[in-house]
């Protein structure tokens, strides 16, 4: 039996590694690459919760947030796509038009 | 066994996410370290009896999104003087505190926190009870789940099209 809190812990690393890449890195596609590792960081902790509890609600909503990070995926490569076809750039210091 | 299982895949896990963030010269690399992760996530998932969800992540996470992310960094053909270089020492200070913070709150909290895992059934996990759950109890959400992808879809087409 896997012990929970050794898989939140990893849940909890895994985190603070997407988190540190999102916010340090300036390549869009790793930002987004890092968000998806924070999400599947929740999916990991959704589901040694539900072990721990017994339900099968956490599995549910890990359906869920894999559903999301799909569509986050398809939306923002496609931000990715028509940003690199008008600005020739992938970098998010390129992009500062809305930002004060 | 499955303890030696677990720490073997974690070690996976983290290896594969670090060298996906600190990999600043090619990207392809780090989508390929990011399927490492993914993998090495789905066994962990087998090894905490959620079997569903382990096989849907090698599925959708490695099979699919990764996938995605490799054909868009090769559809850009970003050159490696392209590349954006990493940023500065202040963002990088930031990166690495937010993310130490959150580490280190984990770390106070988290020992001795949890009570005893609950005992469960031989197939829990399996594709019977998660379904039965999903298709049951929870049906209105996985319904709506289809608007979401529907409006994804099509937000993904005109974003990328480059006439509609």
């Amino acid at each position: 039996m896997v012990p929970i809190e050794h898989a939140i812990a990893l849940s909890g690393l895994l985190f603070t590694i997407g988190l540190a890449g999102a916010l340090a890195r300036r390549n869009l596609i790793v930002i987004l690459m890092s968000i998806e590792l924070m999400l599947n960081a929740v999916n990991l902790a959704l589901v040694a919760f539900s072990r721990l509890h017994g339900g099968l609600e956490g599995h549910v909503f890990v359906l869920m947030v894999i559903v999301v990070a799909a569509a986050e995926v398809a939306v923002g490569l496609g931000i990715v796509i028509s940003l690199f076809r008008n600005r020739e750039t992938v970098d998010v210091e390129d992009v500062s038009l809305l930002r004060w | 066994m499955s303890v030696t299982l677990f720490y073997v895949f974690a070690a996976i896990a983290v290896a594969g996410a670090l060298s996906m963030v600190l990999n600043v010269r090619n990207t392809v690399a780090g989508a390929l370290s990011l399927v490492g992760t993914m993998v090495a996530l789905g066994a962990i998932y087998v090894l905490l009896d959620a079997y569903l969800i382990g096989v849907l992540q090698i599925l959708i996470y490695a099979g699919a999104i990764v996938v995605l992310f490799l054909f868009v960094v090769m559809l850009l053909n970003l050159r490696e003087e392209r590349y954006p270089p990493a940023r500065g020492l202040i963002g990088k200070f930031v990166g690495v505190a937010a993310g130490a913070g959150v580490l280190a709150w984990f770390v106070t909290v988290l020992p001795g926190a949890l009570p005893e895992a609950a005992a469960v059934g031989e197939d829990f996990g399996g594709y019977r009870h998660v379904g039965l759950a999903l298709f049951r109890d929870y049906v209105l959400a996985f319904e709506v789940t289809s608007l979401l992808l529907l409006a994804a879809m099509v937000g993904a087409v005109i974003l990328a099209k480059r006439r509609i």
